[in-house]
């Protein structure tokens, strides 16, 4: 049991996104977490009406609030409490370490080419934040040393279950797309990232931990 | 239920309906009506419940037939409509026969038409919305020729005996928009202000549903080089990539973007958007951004 902490409130800045949103300026990442679960919790007991709550890399967006200006004057004021104690399950997800950018990978983190799916799926990652398209996951995680530089030229076509490292996240192409991350990995079901007809539609929303299993295809 | 068969699509004609708001935290685009006001007269017209799923045409308009008795409205930007050949009214309830093909020609000005059909269009749902979305793909493709799209049930109140309320004030050669600054004008260098409130940009042709492209002044970032860390973007974003030349987010938009954002249009300015051509002259109002964090 972890005794919950305090953290400083004054890191929470809003910012004001057109006549109807505010985006909260967290200044890291791990309290954007905070304050997204915290916001969450107010929408559920009703102190909170909003269209959105949208994630992102250090920021919460609340979008569609009638009031701004007072969800505003509130936000500094709140002390959000930390529970690092995950109560959830953990998503496994299957993949194969036989991506195309594995050597250059392995070159970049210093470390042999099969040393990097061992890395890569030791990591507990939590998903941060969804963009690019339905059911992509940025996930949290990698150790500072592990991050990853961008392709300088995207790839027009990347094909789907492509487990990929960009920058200090990595994640999985839920479809066929152009991506601009290293590919280091295929995740046998790719299915499983996006299903309309699912409640939830993606299986890693906000919030979800997520582990990386290595299986031979 | 019957159904109406797409004769001409036109260069692009999407179903639309309110979208899906509310699961932009999942990466869904909210899409939607891009001209919400026309949209929804057009609807009550057609004597619709609110939310119903219409047609959106593309400049070139389209033509359907219909396969059951069913009423039209055809509104959002004006254009000549023709039932079987013989003209007939924009903006008013048109009586179309099982069998009777309605077309809605060119737009004359402005950009999207909607045409509403008494008991609404229901094509593939995704996420309780029938709205195309360009961006993710979710929902109907857009409609193609000889796409048969469902019809619901004629409601039980019959289309209204009205004109459309007022006569729709198209959008002029120039549009003025009201800027709410902020989330990110301090990632901007110190004249971006002035820059956009004298600046003229233009609609560019690379522009659609997801987005205006504006070409015009550059508004030069602050730190040149300096990345953004991904963040949640509204409809009516005003962008700014490294080019400097901004994009105006509209109903298909990214959930999130790493390029700041220097100010918000409303959703009068967002509708009025909707329906400016390439060429179209735009020009800012700036709103100042409250500093809420100073007053506390």
């Amino acid at each position: 049991m972890t005794v919950p902490q305090t953290r400083p409130s004054g890191r929470l800045k809003p910012l004001p996104s057109g006549p109807r949103g505010v985006l909260i300026d967290c200044g890291t990442g791990e309290t954007a977490r905070a304050c997204y679960r915290a916001l969450q919790a107010r929408r559920v007991n009703g102190s909170l009406e909003a269209t959105d709550l949208v994630p992102g890399a250090t920021t919460v967006l609340v979008d569609g609030v009638e009031e701004p200006e007072l969800l505003a004057a509130e936000i500094p004021g709140w002390v959000l409490t930390d529970d690092t104690e995950h109560t959830g399950g953990t998503i496994e997800i299957p993949v194969c370490y036989d991506g195309p950018d594995l050597e250059a990978v392995a070159e970049l983190w210093g470390v042999a080419p099969e040393a990097v799916g061992d890395i890569h799926a030791s990591v507990r990652y939590e998903a941060a934040f969804c963009g690019f398209v339905p059911g992509f996951a940025y996930l949290e995680g990698l150790p500072e040393r592990y991050h990853t530089p961008r392709h300088e030229t995207p790839r027009t076509s990347v094909p789907a279950g492509s487990v990929a490292v960009g920058g200090p996240y990595t994640g999985v192409y839920p479809r066929s797309s152009p991506g601009g991350w290293q590919l280091i990995a295929t995740m046998t079901n790719p299915g499983r990232l996006w299903n309309e007809h699912r409640e939830p539609a993606a299986l890693l929303v906000p919030g979800t931990r997520v582990r990386f299993v290595k299986v031979d295809i | 239920m019957s159904h109406i068969e797409i004769i001409r699509s036109g260069v692009l004609t999407t179903c639309q309906d309110a979208g899906r708001p509310g699961w932009a935290h999942l990466a869904v685009p909210p899409s939607g009506a891009a001209d919400r006001p026309s949209w929804r007269l057009a609807n009550q017209l057609a004597g619709n419940a609110t939310g119903a799923c219409a047609l959106e045409t593309t400049l070139t308009g389209c033509t359907v037939r219909a396969h059951r008795n069913v009423t039209v409205v055809v509104g959002g930007a004006p254009c000549a409509v023709t039932v079987d050949g013989r003209p007939e009214s924009w903006g008013q309830p048109v009586k179309l026969a099982a069998g009777s093909v309605l077309d809605a020609g060119p737009a004359e000005v402005g950009v999207r038409s909607y045409l509403a059909f008494s008991g609404g269009l229901h094509p593939k749902a995704s996420l309780g919305s029938h709205s195309t979305c360009l961006l993710s793909g979710l929902g109907p493709a857009p409609v193609e020729d000889g796409d048969m799209i469902p019809l619901g049930p004629s409601p039980a109140h019959p289309p209204l005996p009205t004109q459309w309320p007022a006569p729709w004030a198209g959008v002029s050669d120039e549009l003025v928009m009201k800027l709410h600054l902020g989330p990110r004008l301090d990632w901007f260098a110190s004249d971006a202000v002035n820059e956009l409130a004298k600046g003229v940009w233009t609609v560019s042709e690379h522009s659609n549903r997801i987005g205006l492209r504006l070409e015009g002044p550059a508004l030069r970032h602050r730190h040149p080089g300096k990345e953004l860390p991904s963040e949640g973007i509204v409809a009516g974003s005003l962008q700014v990539p490294a080019s400097g030349q901004p994009i105006l987010f509209g109903a298909d938009h990214p959930t999130t973007g790493g390029y700041p954002v220097i100010g918000v249009v409303g959703a009068v300015a967002l509708a009025a958007a909707a329906q400016a051509r390439p060429g179209t002259r735009i020009r800012f109002a700036p709103i100042p951004m409250p500093h809420w964090d100073e007053a506390l």
